[in-house]
């Protein structure tokens, strides 16, 4: 069968659309994770952000929160790991809207040792997930609040 | 955007406080009953000598004037470090600060 010059144009374009689809989750981390930190689950947070819910509880990692917090507003939150090929530090507050909170990329040479402040709108649980190895690790502590700090 | 950077014992220590409402976009407006839209940062990242040395990435919860701290290896007192938020809305402030 023969293919007319514009009809094997066509099938380039789309051929090099469906590629650069493909690659753009590996290799850029520039675009902003939407469909993650959009997510209303964590589960699906945890998909869109890692393709997988598979997190294996660590305690090297440490995950420092306070347990009450007056104010769901700022909750200071510090997480840190001695692991070895940190990739990324992820936050997520299970009860949130929207569970993602924040999302770190560690290049090689930067520590594995980061602090925010995020927003609890109730008392939930939360949890940092490193990702090292290829492999996701989790860590969780439950924070109570007195004051939600998502307003409205 | 404030930055303050610190160079010690071969580390680069890197505290930010980003000037920002991080409005979620859930939030009603007590006097007119509507909803203030959403404005967060959603992403911001850290360069030396053009390299990337740190990508944070927000939602909506986290905290009003967002507050960060990390570290990275290498460094050196003097250097320059160019920062770089960019909200839900297209506002982008950029900041250089120098290790100290």
């Amino acid at each position: 069968m023969a293919i007319s010059r514009r009809k094997f144009l066509n099938m380039l374009t789309v051929g090099s659309a469906a590629c650069l689809t493909l690659l753009t989750p590996i290799t850029s981390w520039a675009a902003w994770a939407s469909d993650a930190f959009n997510a209303d689950k964590p589960e699906d947070a945890y998909k869109h952000l890692f393709g997988s819910t598979d997190a294996q509880e660590s305690d090297e990692i440490k995950l420092k929160v306070p347990k009450i917090a007056e104010n769901g507003g700022a909750v200071p939150v510090s997480v840190k790991t001695t692991m070895k090929n940190v990739e990324s530090i992820s936050i997520f507050v299970k009860d949130n809207p929207q569970p993602l909170t924040a999302s770190f990329q560690i290049p090689a040479g930067t520590l594995a040792d980061i602090s925010t402040r995020i927003r609890l709108a109730q008392t939930s649980t939360v949890t940092a997930v490193i990702k090292a190895d290829g492999k996701l690790y989790s860590k969780s502590q439950e924070v109570k609040v007195t004051i939600g700090g998502c307003g409205g | 955007m404030k930055v303050k950077a610190k160079f010690k014992d071969g580390i680069t220590k890197v505290r930010v406080l980003a000037k920002h409402p991080m409005e979620t976009g859930r939030r009603v407006d007590k006097e007119t009953g509507e909803k203030i839209p959403a404005k967060y940062i959603q992403e911001l990242t850290c360069e030396h000598n053009e390299k990337i040395v740190f990508v944070a990435q927000f939602g909506t919860s986290v905290s009003k004037n967002p507050y960060l701290a990390f570290a990275f290896e290498g460094g050196k007192k003097g250097d320059t470090l160019n920062l770089r938020w960019n909200d839900n809305t297209g506002d982008i402030e950029k900041k250089d600060a120098k290790i100290k």
